[in-house]
C-alpha cells in the first residue's frame, strides 16, 4: 500500500521506550505527548488531546487498542473519530485495506463476527489476538537508538490548560478499593500428594468421575 | 417528568440479557428519585419485541426503519441524537458490550454528555450519579463521579446487574418517525460470520481443564493434555492462549467465546477477568489452580489451590492415574 507509519502515545519520558520498540518495529515517526496539565485526563480528554496532534498530520487509516489494561474505559478511539468526523470501528480483529476503503471484522459476543465496509479515512479499535507482533531484535532498537521522539504539550497543541487534565474531565476517580470477597473458595492445603488426593475425591464426587 | 432510557439491545430478532438487567436497574434508580422508566428500541420489524418490553417501562419508544434491520453505529448515532436531546433524559443506559462500546463513547461526544463506561454499580445521589467500574481485569475497584451536569450517559457491563420481577408497568408505545434518510453511510455493515465449528463441543463437556496465560508456552499444553485425558476431560482455555493461536477460537471460555456450565471447571493459571467468568459462572463446580492467593479466579471457585502449577500439575495427573488404575 505504501506510506509511512506514525505511532503516538500520551506519557511521560518512560513512554520513550515504548515508542522506540514501536520505531525499532518498523514505525517512521514517534510523537510523545506530554505535560504536567494532562494529569487527570478520562476517556474523552485523553481522546481530544490525541485529536488535536492528530490533525496535524496527514492520515489514512488510524488503528488504536479496543480498551486499557488499566482502566479499560474503551473509549478513547471511538471518541477521537467523532471528533475527527470520520467513520469508525470498534473490536477489530480482521482488517482488509481495500483502495479508500476497509472492510472489518468485529468481534461480538459468543464468537460471532460482523463485517462492516468502511470508507477511508477511519478510525479502528482493535481486539488482542489480530496479528502476532513481529520481533524487535537488538539490532532494530540500535538502529532507532538515536532517532528523535517529538514531545509534545498544551500549547503545541493549541489547547489551554483547563480543556484537559481534571479539570476538562466529565468523570473522576473518587476512590480505589478491593472488590468486596464474595463466599469465596475452600483453600485445598497440604503436601501436594495431599491436595492431589481431594482434587480426586471432589472429581468423583461432582464430576462423575469412576 | 423526570425519565430514565435504558436502549434496548437486540440482535437477529433476539432481545440481549444486558436489556433485562438495565431495565430491573433503571427502574430502581427511576423509583428512587422519582422518575419514570422508558426504553428506545430501534429496528426494523420489532414490534414482537415491543410488546415483551411493555410491562417493564412506563414507555416503549419505538424508532423503526427498514434502514435498521442490522445495527449500525452511524444510523444508531443519529437517531439517539435526536432521541436524547428531545427528551432530555437525566440518565441514558447503554450496555457495555460489542454493540455499545461501538457507539456509545461517539454518541456521549457528539451531545458533549459525561460518560461513564463499563459500570457494575450506579447509586443515585440527588440529580447526580456515583458509579462503580473495574480497573486492573478486576484487581480493583473504583468509585466514579461526574464533575459536569446532565443528561448522563452510562453503559452497564453485562451480568452486572441481577433481573428483579416487579409488578407490570403501563408500556404506553410511542412509535417516533426515523430521522434516518437514504443519504449514504460511511460505514456499511455486510454480513455476520458464524463461529466456526471445531472438532469438540467444549459446551457438552463435563469436565473442562481451562488454562490461560499461567500456561506461559504453548510447549507447555501437551502437560495439561495429559492431565485432562486422564480424567476424561476436555481442554479449553481463556482468551490469551487463542489470541497466542496455541488452541483454537472453539476453545475459549468467556464473552467472546462459549458459555459452559460443565460439572466441573478447573481452571489452571487463569487469574479470572470477568470476560471469563462470564463464561464459565454456571459450572457446577470450579477448582481454580492459581499462584496468586489474590486472583480474582479464587472468588468465583468452590476450591482453591495456591501453587505453582507446574509443579501442582503433574502431581495431579499422576494421582488420578494411580487411583484410577486400581
Amino acid at each position: 500500500l505504501g506510506g509511512t507509519v506514525t505511532v503516538l502515545s500520551i506519557g511521560g519520558e518512560d513512554s520513550n521506550e515504548s515508542l522506540r520498540k514501536c520505531l525499532a518495529m518498523g514505525a517512521d515517526d514517534a510523537i510523545r505527548l506530554t505535560d504536567p496539565a494532562f494529569d487527570g485526563s478520562d476517556g474523552f480528554v485523553t481522546a481530544k488531546i490525541l485529536s488535536e496532534a492528530i490533525r496535524k498530520i496527514p492520515y489514512d487509516l488510524i488503528l488504536a487498542g479496543t480498551q486499557a489494561e488499566d482502566d479499560g474505559y474503551g473509549q478513547v478511539g471511538v471518541v477521537l473519530a467523532e471528533l475527527l468526523g470520520i467513520p469508525h470501528a470498534a473490536l477489530v480483529n480482521r482488517l482488509e485495506v481495500q483502495d479508500k476503503k476497509v472492510k472489518v471484522h468485529r468481534e461480538l459476543e459468543g464468537g460471532l463476527e460482523e463485517v462492516f465496509e468502511i470508507d477511508l479515512p477511519a478510525v479502528l479499535t482493535i481486539q488482542t489476538g489480530i496479528n502476532e507482533p513481529r520481533y524487535v531484535s537488538i539490532m532494530g532498537i540500535r538502529k532507532v537508538a538515536k532517532k528523535e521522539i517529538k514531545a509534545l504539550g498544551t500549547s503545541d497543541l493549541n489547547l489551554k490548560t483547563e480543556e484537559v487534565g481534571l479539570s476538562g474531565s466529565d468523570t473522576q476517580l473518587e476512590k480505589i478499593f478491593l472488590p468486596p470477597v464474595g463466599e469465596g473458595a475452600e483453600m485445598l492445603e497440604g503436601k501436594p500428594e495431599e491436595i492431589a488426593s481431594k482434587v480426586f475425591d471432589i472429581l468423583k464426587d461432582k464430576g462423575g468421575l469412576a | 417528568m423526570k425519565e430514565i432510557i435504558v436502549l434496548a439491545e437486540h440482535r437477529r430478532g433476539e432481545l440481549r440479557d444486558v436489556t433485562w438487567e438495565m431495565l430491573s436497574k433503571g427502574r430502581q434508580l427511576a423509583e428512587s428519585i422519582g422518575a419514570e422508566i422508558g426504553v428506545a428500541l430501534l429496528g426494523k420489524g420489532v414490534d414482537q419485541i415491543a410488546e415483551t418490553l411493555k410491562p417493564k417501562v412506563h414507555r416503549v419508544l419505538l424508532i423503526e426503519d427498514n434502514r435498521l434491520e442490522a445495527y449500525n453505529s452511524e444510523t444508531y448515532e443519529k437517531i439517539l441524537t435526536q432521541l436524547i436531546t428531545e427528551r432530555k433524559p437525566l440518565l441514558t443506559l447503554i450496555g457495555h458490550t460489542a454493540m455499545g462500546m461501538d457507539f456509545a463513547p461517539g454518541l456521549a461526544a457528539h451531545l458533549k454528555m459525561p460518560l461513564a463506561t463499563d459500570c457494575i454499580g450506579i447509586d443515585a445521589a440527588g440529580e447526580a450519579f456515583s458509579l462503580t467500574r473495574q480497573l486492573y481485569g478486576g484487581k480493583v475497584n473504583a468509585t466514579v463521579s461526574f464533575l459536569k451536569k446532565g443528561p448522563y450517559m452510562v453503559t452497564v457491563r453485562s451480568g452486572a446487574f441481577p433481573v428483579i420481577e416487579k409488578e407490570v408497568l403501563p408500556g404506553e408505545l410511542a412509535k417516533i418517525p426515523s430521522p434516518l434518510t437514504d443519504e449514504g453511510l460511511a460505514k456499511r455493515f455486510l454480513q455476520y460470520v458464524e463461529a466456526a465449528i471445531g472438532e469438540v463441543d467444549i459446551t457438552q463437556a463435563d469436565i473442562l481443564v481451562s488454562i490461560g496465560r499461567g500456561i506461559k508456552e504453548a510447549e507447555n499444553i501437551p502437560m495439561i493434555k495429559e492431565f485432562a485425558d486422564a480424567i476424561g476431560g476436555t481442554l479449553s482455555c481463556s482468551r490469551p492462549v487463542v489470541d497466542k493461536k496455541w488452541l483454537p477460537k472453539d476453545r475459549q471460555v468467556g464473552t467472546s467465546g462459549k458459555t459452559v456450565k460443565p460439572k466441573v471447571y478447573i481452571a489452571i493459571g487463569i487469574s479470572g477477568a470477568f470476560q471469563h467468568i462470564a463464561g464459565m459462572k454456571g459450572a457446577g463446580t470450579v477448582i481454580a489452580i492459581n499462584k496468586d492467593p489474590k486472583a480474582p479466579i479464587f472468588s468465583a471457585a468452590q476450591y482453591g489451590i495456591v501453587a505453582d502449577l507446574f509443579k501442582i500439575v503433574p502431581v495431579l495427573k499422576d494421582k488420578v492415574k494411580e487411583l484410577r488404575g486400581k
